[in-house]
């Protein structure tokens, strides 16, 4: 159980962290307490064209110059600092977070159609492996995420997310049962461009992660959650499937209602499922992941958590709760709850 | 000097009070344990096989078998059998000849694997009230989708090889017309175009009788060549070559001349009589890109519109070899595990070559994923699977789908007695004897066999239920889901998965 909420205006219009605190500190009774996390895009418009690179240090010594030594080699700093945070009385300092903006050297990585992403995406799983002490949290362009262990409201202030103004929020309030309060377990979990809050257990997730260990991804995070974060990557980055397509891949309709369809769409969802068999998610779960161009959200297929939609003219709003939702909006006009499966989306349209 | 008799391996005795002399027993032994003498039932124990034919026809329950009812003096290396096969070969000075599958009591690693099952924090899955698909494509599946965009909608570029598509992961294994019966052959194709599912037709030709279920039939090539010809080709939904066989890894195959019957002899398009011999090797295979060019001219002379398998015996090195053949053109690779049946090895290499199958599925599936090419084979597990749990621990090992061979025989009425090749199977099944073969109705004996894959299947979709999954794709290579169970490292490092408790 854990308490999930996201918004996109749609016009690219930002918002401050303000109201999302509130909504997802009203879903107090989804969590426990030990890990909340806020992701928000759009707020690093004066490096909009570098990899904000958040990392969590255990120290400012071996682990930082190893960091800093890796990313030299591979790139440009153009410019980093420690993230401003603000003791709070309930939130024990554990980590320093720290921020990137970098640049990587596009001719140094090769064998690829996107070296930037790929270059940035390597360093990420090489350092989250093999450096101790240093844990990059957030890789994504003119984003950030921003979580730790404790209540939702005390991770907002912590960070102050009132003081970032995103077009994008996602939030979510975690119960965790894999992994205690580890900071880097909280959501959202990013990689590049692709953020996930998740609510639910994948019980697929030995098939995936291996189908996606395969495709060159490492899972570091010791929680089912990030192995989304790459399956999106792989399908929606490299592959190049549209977000409506990830979903039906991720959690496609049955056999029994594809056997149905007219010709055309049998083979096209037949074909998906031989395809991207290992990548299908199974267990009780919702989700919403975010890019700079959006968000979709989506449950399994057989609908075991809540997901519920709202919208009010560019905003959309996907949530745990409606409760939540009309905490950020009171004036919301339309509330659904999509069907199992069916992916509910936001794009940014201009 | 005589080496005398060894003692006897079973005992028969009859009570007498009960038996109300039907004379069933006698008219059922093909071995001959049972004989009439004024009026009174004498009993040959040497003869007998275990084979339970007469206790199971028996109707007042008469019938008493003791096995090893002669001690031996205890010796903890000098078992009785060491001391028989020496005493066998002493006097014979042949190789020992065994049926049935690897009889050392070596550990079974399936036993030793326990299952998942959600609790709490993942509801579990009823399949009496959710769907629960088991559906299964076996074949070459594309590595990632090509489609172009066209105003808005997608158009696929990808065309799929040819699949087979199975209702359940359970298929019957090859099992050749010869070394089994005609009618329990036909049992077997009913069940499985019953079931929506598959079996092999071994290395024997197909005879006519099988033609009306031939989609659903995975035509053999093997060493022998034995009955193969276009028409062969095309009759089946799947081609396999099959290399190897886990009961007897880098050996051929020996049909002894007398299950060679007219049928049989056209069957397999060879002499009436005559024994037919599969070499050990394919004398056009030496090498891997020989095994490429097979594959190859198989497909080009079936049009590219059939799949084409692979098999494999589980022997050391299979993972890097089965990654040779995932780079042909084959569309699945059956790997046979060392506890498979056979009509006949001998006992040697049934008792001590190959592997078991776990650790086999364990690491193909492994090195298939590692070298990114798990998406162009499909895995088939064969080779000791005794039930529905050892089919749901192959598959989240790794494995798309498995063969069953003795226990659809068993369905028929097997007792796994171990004598084959003897050809006087009393069940009907490993002998062309007519008054043996009678003893079969494919129509019974198909509604056996169907009965017990629908029950596995059953069974796979309670346990996969229980640990949440209701898509067979999300428990293959689910190895998350097993844990070991007083398994030693090195096993658990080979199987990827984690001791119990973990």
């Amino acid at each position: 159980m854990c308490g999930i909420i996201g918004v996109i205006d749609r016009t690219m219009s930002r918002m401050d962290g303000s109201s999302i605190k509130e909504a997802l500190s009203l879903m107090d009774e989804r969590g426990s307490g030990e890990g909340a996390g806020y992701v928000a895009y759009g707020i690093y418009p004066d490096y909009a064209d570098c990899y904000a690179i958040h990392v969590f240090f255990d120290n400012l010594l071996e682990p930082k110059t190893m960091v800093d030594k890796i990313l030299q080699t591979w790139g440009r700093v153009v410019h980093q600092e420690e993230i401003p945070t603000y003791e709070q009385p309930g939130l024990k300092k554990e980590h320093i977070p720290w921020r990137y903006f970098f640049k990587p050297y596009t001719d140094l990585m090769v064998g690829t159609t996107n070296p930037d992403d790929d270059n940035v995406k390597r360093l990420v799983m090489s350092i989250n492996s093999t450096v101790e002490g240093a844990l990059i949290f957030s890789s994504g362009k003119n984003l950030g995420v921003f979580k730790a262990s404790g209540w939702p409201e005390d991770v907002a202030n912590f960070y102050r997310i009132e003081d970032y103004k995103g077009y994008i929020w996602l939030a979510h309030n975690r119960y965790p049962t894999n992994t205690s309060g580890w900071w880097g377990g909280a959501h959202p979990f990013n990689l590049l461009d692709w953020s996930v809050v998740h609510n639910g257990e994948i019980t697929s997730y030995g098939t995936n992660r291996r189908y996606v260990e395969s495709n060159g991804y490492d899972c570091t995070m010791f929680t089912d959650t990030e192995v989304v974060a790459y399956l999106f990557d792989l399908l929606g980055r490299k592959h190049g499937l549209p977000s409506e397509t990830v979903v039906t891949a991720l959690a496609p309709p049955f056999w029994d209602e594809i056997d149905e369809m007219p010709e055309k769409q049998e083979e096209f969802l037949r074909t998906l499922r031989l395809t991207y068999g290992p990548a299908l998610m199974n267990g009780p779960f919702a989700i919403v992941v975010a890019t700079k161009d959006g968000i979709v959200g989506f449950t399994d297929r057989i609908k075991l958590r809540p997901l519920i939609v709202g919208e009010n003219g560019s905003r959309l709003y996907i949530s745990s709760e409606e409760a939540a939702i009309r905490t950020m909006d009171p004036e919301v006009k339309t509330i659904y709850m999509p069907r199992a499966g069916e992916p509910v989306i936001g794009r940014v349209t201009i | 000097m005589s080496l005398g008799s060894v003692p006897l391996k079973y005992k028969i005795s009859i009570d007498r009070d009960q038996c109300m002399k039907c004379m069933r027993c006698v008219d059922n032994c093909s071995y001959g344990v049972y004989r009439i003498e004024n009026d009174k039932i004498l009993i040959d124990s040497r003869k007998c096989t275990a084979c339970h034919r007469c206790i199971s026809m028996c109707p007042r329950d008469a019938i008493n078998l003791q096995e090893k009812p002669v001690d031996y003096r205890s010796h903890p290396l000098w078992t009785a059998e060491a001391r028989e096969d020496v005493i066998n070969q002493a006097r014979t000075g042949k190789i020992i000849l065994s049926g049935m599958g690897n009889a050392r009591d070596y550990p079974i690693i399936f036993d030793r694997l326990v299952l998942d099952a959600c609790q709490v924090t993942n509801p579990s899955i009823d399949p009496l009230r959710e769907p629960m698909e088991l559906r299964t494509y076996l074949g070459k599946k594309p590595a990632k989708l090509e489609f172009t965009k066209n105003n808005g909608d997608i158009d696929l570029k990808t065309k799929l090889a040819p699949n087979l598509k199975l209702d359940t992961p359970i298929m019957i294994g090859h099992m050749s017309y010869g070394a089994i019966s005609l009618n329990a052959q036909l049992s077997l194709a009913k069940a499985v175009a019953k079931t929506g599912t598959f079996m092999g037709t071994g290395e024997g030709g197909m005879h006519e009788s099988i033609y009306p279920y031939q989609d659903h039939t995975i035509v053999q090539i093997a060493s022998g060549r034995f009955g193969v010809d276009i028409d062969y080709l095309e009759r089946g939904a799947a081609i396999e070559i099959k290399v190897g066989q886990g009961a007897k890894p880098g050996i051929g195959g020996h049909l002894p001349g007398e299950k060679v019957c007219a049928d049989v002899s056209c069957t397999r398009m060879i002499p009436l009589g005559s024994d037919a011999i599969s070499p050990a090797p394919h004398h056009d295979i030496y090498s891997i890109e020989d095994l490429a060019q097979l594959v190859r001219s198989l497909k080009e002379a079936t049009e590219w519109k059939k799949p084409v398998f692979v098999k494999i015996a589980a022997v050391h090195n299979v993972a890097a070899i089965a990654a040779g053949i995932a780079r042909s053109d084959a569309d699945a690779v059956v790997i046979d595990g060392f506890k498979g049946g056979t009509g006949a090895a001998p006992k040697v290499f049934r008792d001590n070559v190959g592997i078991p199958i776990e650790a086999a599925i364990a690491a193909v599936d492994e090195k298939l994923n590692e070298q990114g090419i798990r998406n162009k084979v499909s895995l088939i597990a064969s080779g000791g699977i005794r039930n529905s749990a050892d089919i749901t621990k192959s598959i989240a090992l790794g494995a798309d789908a498995v063969y069953i061979g003795t226990a659809s025989l068993i369905a028929l009425g097997c007792r796994v007695c171990g004598n084959c090749y003897r050809g006087l199977c009393p069940w009907g099944i490993a002998t062309q004897k007519q008054e043996l073969v009678d003893r079969i109705d494919p129509e019974v004996g198909s509604e056996n066999v169907a009965n017990l894959i629908n029950a596995w299947t059953l069974e796979i979709s309670e346990l996969m239920g229980a640990a949440g999954l209701n898509s067979i794709e999300s428990l293959r290579g689910n190895r998350e889901r097993l844990r070991g169970y007083m398994l030693d490292q090195g096993l658990l490092d080979v199987l990827k998965i984690e001791s119990v408790g973990a």
